[in-house]
Formats: C-alpha cells, sequence, structure tokens
C-alpha cells in the first residue's frame, strides 16, 4: 500500500470508526440496527455548516484560519453547537419514534422498520433543505507536508485523527471507568435487572443517544472538513458503520474503532488496487465475510 | 413477631398480569410486618413468583394497590422501588455475569451517598468473604451458590427495609440452599423484613416466621411456619389445588 | 380523452400490479415468516438485468443479449434472483434478525454498484434498452397493445395470488406459521426451522426477481437510477400499508400507494417550478416516510390487516424494556 493511500485509509477509517461506536452502542443496549444512525453523521455535518456560516456571518474574525489549520474558530465552535443539536435530534427522533414503539413492546425488526422509515425522512429532509449539491466548510486548499516514513498530511487531515484518538479513548474510559458507563454495560446485558437494581434505564438509554449522535456529528464535520457535505453521506456510510460495528463486535467500542479503521484502510487498499468505481463494495465484501467467518466479530464474545 | 409491629408492606387486592385478559394474580391481600421473615408456597403455576415480580415492580397491575409502608408504589417504576427500601433478587439472571463483582455491588450502591458507598460494599465484603476476596472476578465466573450470595450481597448493598427473594434455591445442592436459607435467617435476624418464594417447602418452613400458601392467583391458607411444617393441609393444598382452594379459600 | 384516461389508466394499472407483484415476493418474506429484507432495490434489479440480458437483440458493445422468448427471459430473472436470495438467506439466517437486514441492505448496494460498473454486461450508467416488450407487433393499436400488456399482469397477479394464499394453507405454510408465531414449538416438532425460512425467503426474492423482469418488459428499458433505495422504501410502504401477512392487502396497498406516489408526483410537477422539482420530489419521500412511521406506531396491522405480529400486552412501566427483547420477538432468528 503505498503511504498516500495509508493515510487515506486512516482518515476514513476513523469517520467510519467514530461513527460504528454510535452503531454499536445503539445496537448492544437498544437492541437493534439502527439504519438512521448515518443520518445523524450527515445532520451533524449540516448543523455544523449552517451554525459556522451564521457565525461568519456575525463576525469575519471567527473566519480567519487559526494556525496552520484551514479554518476559523467558527468551525469549532460550530462543532460544539451542532454535536448539542444532533444530540437533540436523536432524543427527539427517540422521543417521538423509538420510544413509543419500545413502549408497547414491539418487536425488533419493527424497531429496524421504523429506523428505516427515519432514516428515509432525516436525509430527504436534508436534502429538501439544503439540495443536493455539495457543500465545503472552507474552500481553502491546504498543502500536504512530509510526515516521515514517506506519509504526507495535511495538518486539518493530522488534527482529525488526534480528535478521533482522544474521543475513543475517552469514550472507553466512560464505559470502562464510570458510573454511567457501567450502567450502560449492565443494560446492554440485562435490562429487567438493570432497572431492579435501581438504574433509571430511560436515563441510560437517553445517554445513549447523545453519545453516539455526537461522535456521528463530529464525524460529520471530519467528512466534511476533508471531503464534502451532501445529503447522501449518511447513506454511503452505513454500510462501512454496519460492517465495522459487526467486525469489531457489538457492544465493543475500541472493536468498532480498529474494525473502522481496518474497513477504511481496505477500502483506500481497494481503490488502489481496483478502482475507486469499486469502493463502496468493500464494506459489503468484509460484511459478507465476517458473517460466514466470525458472525460475533472479532473482539465480541459468541452469544 | 408480634402483632403490634406494622405492616411494612402490603397489597389490596391486586390484579396482576402480563396479559389484560389473562391475570395471573387474581386479587391477593398480602401484608407483611416489620422483621417478620415470610415463605410464599404454592404448586406450580399458583402465582408467587408473580405476585413479588408485581411487587418489584416488573408485571403490570389491573387493579389494586401494592403499599410499601403508606406510601402507594402501585405505579411506581421498578428502578424508584429500591430507593424506597425495596430490595428485589429473581430468580434467575439475578447478576450482571458480565460485570466484575466490584462492579456488581457498586451499580447497587449507587443510588447510596458518594461517601456511604465504599462503606457498604466494604460491609458486605466481610459479611460475604467468598465475595470480598476476589473483588475483580467475573461475576459470570461463580458457581451457582455464589452467584445467588453475590444477589444477595447487592440486594443488601442499600440496606433495604424489605428484601424479596424469588426462589434463591433454585438449582442449587441440598448444602448450598441450607447455606442460603442460614444466610437469609441471619439477614433476617439483623432487622431485614424478608419475604421468600420456595418451592422447597420444608427447608422454608424451618426458617421462616410465617407462611402463606397461594393456590391458583388466591390466597388459600396461611399460618405460623412452625406449626405449618406436619399439618396435612400443606400437603392437600400441594396436592390437590382445585379442591383445596374451594373449602379453605379466605 | 376517455381514451387517453382509459390509456392512462391501464398504465397506470399495469405498473401499481409490477409493484403489486413485488409486495407479493415481500409478504412471503417478511408477512408470512418475519424476515426483514432491506435490499429489495437489489432483488428487483438483478430480475430486471437477468430477463433484459436473456430477451434483448444481440448487442455489439456488450455481452449478450441472447434474443430469448420474453417468457425465458421471466423465468430466469425469477430463478437467478431466487438463486442469490437463497445464498444472502443462507449466510444469515442463522444469525440475530437484523444481521439479515443489514446483510440485503448490503446486497442492494453491491447490485447498484455492480450494475453501475459491470458496463460491458449491465450497459453502465446508460442501462439497457430496446427490451422487448410483450405483443409487440399490435404496438400499432395503443389501446389494444396496452390492453393485453394489463391482461397479462392481471393474469400474473392473480395466478401467484391463488398460489401463494394455497401455499399458505398447505402443511408448508402452515408450518411456517408455526416457526413464526413459537421457533420452539416448531423445533419440537422435528421441522428444520432454519430450512423452512430459508426456502420461504427464497421464494419470496424470485417474485421479487419475477416483478423486475415483467416491469423492465413493460417499459423496455432499464438503468442502474430504476433500483435506489426509494424503491425498497416504495414497497414496504406498500406492505405495511396494506397491512402484512396479508395478500390481498399487498396488492390493494400497491395499488394505493403506487396511486398516492403518482398524484403527488403530478402534484410536484405542476406546482413547483423545474428548478425546484428535484427537492420537492425529496420532501414527497420525506412525507411518505413520515406517513411509514406513522402507521408502524398508529396502525401497525396496517390498513387491511389481519395477521397479529406486533402487539404485546402494554405495560404501565414505561420505558422499561424486557430482559430479553428477542424472547418477545414473534419473528426472530437468534442462534440460541
Amino acid at each position: 500500500m503505498n503511504p498516500q493511500a495509508l493515510m487515506d485509509g486512516l482518515i476514513t477509517g476513523s469517520m467510519i470508526g467514530l461513527g460504528a461506536i454510535g452503531v454499536t452502542l445503539t445496537y448492544s443496549i437498544l437492541r437493534f440496527a439502527n439504519f438512521a444512525h448515518g443520518e445523524f453523521v450527515a445532520w451533524g455535518a449540516y448543523f455544523a455548516l449552517a451554525v459556522s456560516g451564521a457565525l461568519g456571518y456575525l463576525s469575519g474574525s471567527l473566519l480567519t484560519p487559526i494556525g496552520p489549520f484551514s479554518f476559523g474558530w467558527s468551525l469549532p465552535i460550530a462543532a460544539v453547537i451542532a454535536v448539542a443539536l444532533t444530540a437533540g435530534l436523536a432524543l427527539l427522533v427517540d422521543a417521538v419514534l423509538f420510544g413509543p414503539l419500545r413502549e408497547r413492546r414491539s418487536a425488533v425488526i419493527i424497531l429496524v422498520m421504523a429506523s428505516f422509515g427515519a432514516a428515509l425522512t432525516l436525509r430527504n429532509l436534508l436534502e429538501f433543505i439544503f439540495t443536493s449539491q455539495p457543500a465545503y466548510f472552507t474552500k481553502a486548499l491546504q498543502i500536504a507536508f512530509p510526515i516521515g516514513g514517506g506519509l504526507r498530511a495535511t495538518p486539518d487531515q493530522l488534527l482529525t485523527l488526534g480528535v478521533a484518538a482522544v474521543l475513543v479513548a475517552s469514550v472507553h474510559l466512560l464505559l470502562t471507568r464510570t458510573a454511567i458507563g457501567r450502567s450502560m454495560r449492565a443494560v446492554s446485558e440485562n435490562q429487567q435487572l438493570s432497572g431492579v437494581v435501581g438504574i433509571d434505564v430511560r436515563k441510560v438509554i437517553r445517554t445513549v443517544w447523545v453519545l453516539g449522535a455526537g461522535l456521528a456529528c463530529i464525524a460529520g464535520v471530519m467528512a466534511g472538513l476533508l471531503v464534502q457535505i451532501r445529503p447522501q453521506m449518511g447513506l454511503d456510510l452505513l454500510l462501512p458503520l454496519f460492517a465495522a460495528a459487526i467486525l469489531g463486535g457489538i457492544g465493543s467500542v475500541p472493536g468498532a474503532m480498529i474494525a473502522g479503521l481496518i474497513v477504511g484502510l481496505a477500502e483506500a487498499l481497494a481503490v488502489q488496487l481496483i478502482g475507486a468505481e469499486w469502493r463502496s463494495a468493500i464494506a459489503f465484501v468484509i460484511l459478507v465475510v465476517i458473517l460466514l467467518l466470525r458472525p460475533q466479530g472479532l473482539f465480541g464474545r459468541p452469544e | 413477631m408480634t402483632d403490634a409491629a406494622q405492616p411494612v408492606l402490603s397489597t389490596q387486592s391486586l390484579v396482576a398480569g402480563y396479559e389484560r385478559d389473562l391475570p395471573i394474580v387474581r386479587g391477593v391481600d398480602f401484608t407483611v410486618r416489620e422483621g417478620e421473615f415470610v415463605v410464599l408456597l404454592g404448586p406450580n403455576g399458583a402465582g408467587k413468583s408473580t405476585l413479588v415480580k408485581t411487587i418489584a415492580g416488573l408485571v403490570p397491575v389491573h387493579s389494586g394497590t401494592v403499599l410499601l409502608g403508606a406510601a402507594d408504589i402501585t405505579a411506581m417504576p421498578s428502578h424508584e422501588r429500591i430507593r424506597h427500601g425495596l430490595a428485589f433478587v429473581p430468580q434467575t439472571e439475578n447478576i450482571f455475569a458480565t460485570l466484575t463483582i466490584h462492579e456488581n455491588l457498586q451499580i447497587a450502591a449507587n443510588i447510596l451517598p458518594k461517601e456511604r458507598r465504599n462503606d457498604r460494599i466494604g460491609a458486605l465484603y466481610t459479611m460475604f468473604p467468598d465475595l470480598g476476596s476476589r473483588p475483580s472476578h467475573r461475576a459470570g465466573q461463580l458457581s451457582g451458590g455464589q452467584r445467588q450470595m453475590l444477589a444477595v450481597a447487592r440486594a443488601l448493598v442499600v440496606e433495604p427495609s424489605v428484601l424479596i427473594l424469588d426462589e434463591p434455591s433454585a438449582g442449587l445442592s441440598p448444602k448450598i440452599v441450607s447455606e442460603v436459607f442460614d444466610r437469609l435467617a441471619a439477614i433476617n435476624e439483623t432487622g431485614v423484613t424478608t419475604v421468600l418464594v420456595e418451592q422447597n417447602v420444608k427447608a422454608a418452613l424451618a426458617v421462616a416466621d410465617r407462611a402463606v400458601i397461594l393456590v391458583e392467583g388466591l390466597i388459600a391458607h396461611e399460618g405460623v411456619a412452625s406449626r405449618l411444617a406436619d399439618d396435612p393441609i400443606v400437603a392437600e393444598l400441594y396436592l390437590g389445588a382445585r379442591h383445596a382452594n374451594k373449602s379453605v379459600a379466605t | 380523452m376517455i381514451f387517453d384516461l382509459m390509456a392512462y389508466g391501464a398504465f397506470f394499472l399495469t405498473m401499481a400490479l409490477t409493484y403489486a407483484i413485488i409486495c407479493l415476493g415481500l409478504n412471503v418474506q417478511w408477512g408470512q415468516t418475519g424476515l426483514f429484507n432491506v435490499g429489495i432495490a437489489g432483488f428487483v434489479a438483478i430480475g430486471a438485468y437477468v430477463s433484459a440480458l436473456l430477451t434483448t437483440p444481440d448487442a455489439p458493445d456488450r455481452f449478450g443479449g441472447f434474443g430469448m422468448p420474453i417468457v425465458i427471459g421471466w423465468l430466469g430473472g425469477a430463478l437467478v434472483t431466487g438463486f442469490a436470495t437463497f445464498l444472502v438467506g443462507a449466510l444469515t439466517i442463522r444469525l440475530r434478525a437484523d444481521y439479515l437486514a443489514i446483510a440485503t441492505f448490503g446486497v442492494a448496494v453491491a447490485v447498484q454498484l455492480c450494475v453501475l460498473n459491470l458496463e460491458p454486461v449491465t450497459g453502465g450508467p446508460f442501462g439497457i434498452s430496446f427490451i422487448p416488450r410483450p405483443f409487440a407487433s399490435l404496438a400499432g393499436n395503443p389501446s389494444l397493445f396496452s390492453a393485453l400488456n394489463l391482461a397479462v399482469l392481471v393474469g400474473i397477479v392473480v395466478l401467484l395470488y391463488l398460489a401463494l394464499e394455497r401455499l399458505a394453507r398447505s402443511p408448508w405454510g402452515r408450518v411456517l406459521r408455526a416457526i413464526r408465531e413459537d421457533e420452539t414449538a416448531a423445533l419440537a416438532l422435528g421441522k428444520n426451522a432454519v430450512r423452512f425460512r430459508l426456502q420461504a425467503f427464497a421464494i419470496g426474492g424470485a417474485i421479487m426477481g419475477l416483478a423486475g423482469a415483467t416491469q423492465a418488459h413493460f417499459i423496455g428499458f432499464i438503468a442502474p437510477d430504476n433500483y435506489m433505495p426509494t424503491l425498497t422504501f416504495q414497497v414496504w410502504a406498500m406492505l405495511i400499508v396494506g397491512g402484512s401477512g396479508n395478500n390481498r392487502g399487498a396488492i390493494l396497498g400497491a395499488v394505493v400507494v403506487w396511486g398516492i406516489w403518482a398524484v403527488s408526483a403530478s402534484a410536484v410537477s405542476a406546482l413547483f417550478p423545474p428548478e425546484q422539482q428535484a427537492r420537492a420530489a425529496s420532501l414527497q419521500i420525506v412525507m411518505i416516510g413520515a406517513a411509514l412511521c406513522a402507521i408502524l406506531l398508529l396502525r401497525p396491522r396496517g390498513i387491511l390487516g389481519e395477521v397479529r405480529m406486533f402487539h404485546r400486552a402494554k405495560v404501565p412501566a414505561a420505558g422499561d424494556l424486557p430482559a430479553n427483547p428477542p424472547a418477545n420477538e414473534p419473528v426472530h432468528a437468534e442462534k440460541s
């Protein structure tokens, strides 16, 4: 693999990984495959786009690039606000759709179907509001500089990788070291017992949505910064997200991130060897192989 | 226990069950007084488990009320009940197998004020040295008896006023069962009101103060445990549930 | 005027009936077996492309066509799609219920990619045209031509309906129902639940392939754009509206939803200026998506539904989920 493909793969992979963490958490705690998760990525990106646009309009100085990066303070501020908005969107969808279905104890597959309907609604709403034209946070072009080992990267790319690494480590620590993390693991093992021991399951579910949607939003902002923002970006990411969540083992946060990197690197390799037009097939191939050989994933326990 | 003791837990005309048209508990007035050790007996399908699960908030109530002390907890979500002093140990899957022993207790302790959490967990490690000697073991690796102990310890972390156990002897060897029951009796001695659902009639009557026999979702008989041990009515209720229900109904 | 209306009516109905066939196929998978297929567009595309390859006249710039009779194309489309469905099912049917959903979604993505990129076989983005239409020799008489086309589709739908109703009442159908209602009971009867579900999944897939084939021959050309996720979504909306498990509902749902779709599409083109139409079309999907969710929430048995699939008793402990949700699931494919 040439160094550039490696860099591309790492970057795509870290975005996939961040999204897959949300998928794996919702899957293990709410127990259904959420087809709308990709839309949180896209909505997160558009929220950030709208907010940073508004901030730039209010104060031009926020657009002045920070240090070596291509963006001004408007983007990080907008990203934080967008995380809150995306989390709010996820809570809203849960309140009007998934929550009532859970309450009447609908079959898992009904939740999956509802998420499918929600995905189409959310995606086309984006297309209606922002049209299908691609959008960008900045039009500035960045020069990649050598970072050793034949690798080249732009400051934006390095920042993105750093942020992804910090986020994954934080989520992992949250799950393993804190009370809410223990509660989340408890709920994912046994919801009824969780209630009996005093865990407010609804609060845990809300935490999962906030966490998953927040990470998805960051992945969307990264995609917008390094690639572009399109209403279809969530749909395009969905299969890689599922492939990474299953490859990593449902419920495993480090697994989702490592598997995300594997999927991203495999895609980059395929682009080099076979051609860019087959990129989206890689996630499907990985999915088929993992379901054939090890359905519990790399870091999952057999059911 | 004297009759003067206050009821800490009671149900009034309680009707409950998973399906609207199929109540399993069919109008039960069940009272437990402070400090009592009550055992709930009855043939399979009599509604013993459903009754305690309803009290724990896990089964929909169709009508009637559940009182904890003077408070009406009929509509309270299950996670709130433990905050009001009602601890429940389910029959199966009563620990988090993927979590460590310590994490199981930490989760239970989470509803206590911060400064008391470690003290309580420490106290239980003293009470159950088997658990205290390996806090970082995964609970899933424990033996059946140790799992029951962890489940009981978990319930006791919050110093509940009422401890309800759903067949803690299920799947355990007789030796372990008597150990578990001795433990429960000792816990009851410390003032924890205890309600026990049991299939193991002899062992249960040996430790309990009072026994309540449920048949087909109704209380068919109740009395002092030590006197019931030899009472033919117990055998009769178990054998001829239907017939007995008509003649001895409360 | 009357003739125009009748011609449009015939066209509309023929199109709606091709969707009714997809719906019937989906009903075998979902309504009768509880298998969730999110890759309908992919399976329909396989049927369409196989039939097109088999029946189009030899084209110099791509592989095939083989100029075979239309009937061969339709059968070929159904068989190949059935086989592809079988493979996907064999891969995932033993696993958790939603792995099947994810895998079928993957199939749709992969098929879309293949028809787009395998230009020497599929014609790439331009698709395949000159797909022979039934009764092409009568095309000079438009009303007779469209009436005959409609008659063919009515015939297929009626035959399929009768066959599926018969199948549902056969011992095979009864076992399937038993498996859906209660897997342990079905296993206790000594029946191999996985095998039965796989058969149902493949039969449903073959029917979708047949639908894709008939649709291709009715329109006369196919391109990757015809098989976007929106198609999957439309078919789901049709089945949900009609009520799953109900074959008559599946047909009615197809006609009703296709009608709503056609009306809202013409409303969009009448009300919005040309440059805004793409945008307005996405609003169309938003509304139908919201309607799908609303039906799941408010009328989970569909408008005509008769099969209980969704409801469990209501429980006051709001928000508490069952300890093991799969046990509440009438349709799970959990490996124990």
